[in-house]
């Protein structure tokens, strides 16, 4: 393993009941880097952040850093709302302190601590993605796994928990896969792009992608809107 | 005259029944503790018939049901409410072949004015390990029911945790069969957990309010069956059935 390199994956396949998911991956991250994940529905995306996570069984080889510390944003949570539960309470799962919560609550924005009496039924779905970030970011790890949802936070708020983890990745050398919808957080964020269906069809600089490569991904249904947001 | 031992048995196995139905609430499990109880007849009808501890009598069935159950769905992956139907409608059949008719009631609905002092200590000792392993177990488990993933990640031990979540359900299971027999022992864990749910904010008020309603129900049942000489178990899922339609009328 070279010696900047967080996660190296060489000829990585994961079959869950003998049909294949994910086939022959190889790609590295070094620290600090922001790794994309895209690719279209099904194409196996969240089961590759599982996989990393040590969630399932696969073949090849998955080498992480020594002794590295990992924080995961599931997709959704969806029995989270039947347990009355408030955020504070939440985040006390993870037994940290209080100060901790705190710390994590202003780092993305959060100023207003009464949230932290809030049951978690009663957030926004923006609100609750954010505390789903919070709940990852807090006890300080150094790579960050995001499956993004689907739908569920606005534009506004999605700008901001990625101007945020943009800020932590500078900041704390904060290390980052992201699976995402959005190609221009793509082309603004990520400093590693990996196309994914089932196979790899691309891994290299976001510039790298082009429409043909997109096209090929998404079986040429995409629009690209890389050049809308002008920042 | 109120059996002081009767009360205090009653009170402790409400409680923890109540704490451990917050658990099984949040992960749709309500109701395994019925054909669990329901397991237990024939251990019952054993321990009627040889005069000894009821819950004793019990506790074996509950783990060979578990065990059973755990056996078949691995070897056929039929859901496990379907297993459970077949498992549990055994245990009552088998219990039906040789339960004296005359000890039917004290088997179905239990009877807590027997309970002596021993009795008393004996569950004592089992609702205060139960209780203890809850409160320090709770948190993982909760999250354990949120997402299996999130705990992993944790390092949490989920095999460990789901294996100390059934024994203690076992444990109160058959602990529940004193109180209120083998038929009605689901409702000891499912109704005051139900009933809290309908009006916490959050986890401390949700076990402390099912608790209390699961003590509170307890309480009046016992009183209540000294004074209409009815069973306990049978009032006890009443004034439970009773604070649960108040919460739900209550419900934010």
């Amino acid at each position: 393993m070279e010696k900047d390199l967080i996660l190296e994956v060489r000829n990585l396949t994961v079959k869950l009941e003998n049909e294949i998911i994910l086939e022959n991956l190889n790609f590295e991250v070094k620290e600090g880097d922001v790794l994309t994940i895209l690719g279209p529905n099904g194409a196996g995306k969240t089961v590759l952040l599982k996989t990393l996570l040590g969630l399932l069984p696969y073949e090849g080889r998955i080498k992480w850093k020594k002794n590295v510390k990992i924080g995961y944003v599931p997709q959704r949570l969806p029995f989270i709302k039947e347990i009355p539960l408030s955020v504070k309470e939440f985040f006390k799962l993870k037994e940290v302190s209080e100060e901790k919560i705190q710390k994590v609550l202003f780092s993305i924005g959060v100023k207003d601590l009464n949230i932290l009496k809030k049951k978690i039924g009663d957030l926004s779905s923006g609100q609750f993605q954010r505390m789903l970030i919070a709940f990852a970011l807090v006890d300080e790890p150094q790579v960050l796994l995001f499956d993004e949802p689907t739908a569920g936070i606005d534009i506004g708020a999605e700008e901001t928990i990625y101007t945020f983890l943009e800020k932590l990745r500078e900041e704390k050398n904060l290390t980052i896969l992201l699976v995402t919808h959005d190609l221009s957080i793509v082309y603004k964020f990520a400093s590693n792009c990996l196309c994914l269906n089932k196979k790899m069809l691309c891994f290299g600089k976001p510039e790298k992608i082009t429409p043909q490569t997109l096209a090929k991904l998404y079986g040429g249904k995409i629009k690209i809107y890389k050049h809308r947001h002008l920042t | 005259m109120i059996n002081i031992f009767s009360l205090v048995t009653g009170i402790l196995i409400s409680g923890v029944a109540a704490y451990l139905g917050t658990l099984m609430l949040s992960r749709r499990m309500s109701l395994v503790a019925g054909p669990l109880g329901h397991l237990t007849l024939p251990g019952i009808a054993l321990a009627l018939i040889y005069g000894f501890d009821i819950s004793l009598g019990a506790f074996p069935f509950v783990v060979l049901g578990i065990i059973v159950i755990w056996l078949f769905e691995m070897k056929t992956k039929l859901p496990m409410e379907a297993l459970t139907a077949v498992v549990f409608a055994s245990g009552v059949a088998i219990a039906f072949l040789f339960l004296p008719i005359e000890q039917a009631e004290t088997a179905l609905v239990g009877d807590i004015s027997r309970v002596g002092f021993e009795d008393m200590l004996f569950t004592l000792f089992l609702s205060v390990l139960v209780f203890a392993v809850l409160r320090k177990s709770y948190s993982k488990i909760v999250l354990i029911n949120i997402s299996e993933d999130l705990a992993k990640v944790q390092r949490i031990s989920v095999k460990k945790y789901n294996f100390i979540y059934l024994a203690l359900i076992a444990i109160i299971v058959a602990l529940g069969v004193k109180l209120v027999g083998g038929l009605l022992t689901a409702a000891i864990v499912a109704i005051p957990a139900a009933a809290s749910r309908n009006i916490s904010k959050n986890l401390f008020e949700y076990s402390l309010f099912a608790i209390l309603f699961g003590i509170l129900s307890c309480v009046s049942g016992i009183f209540s069956s000294q004074l209409f000489s009815l069973p306990a178990g049978v009032l006890i899922i009443l004034f439970n059935a009773a604070i649960f339609s108040i919460s739900s009328v209550l419900k934010r």
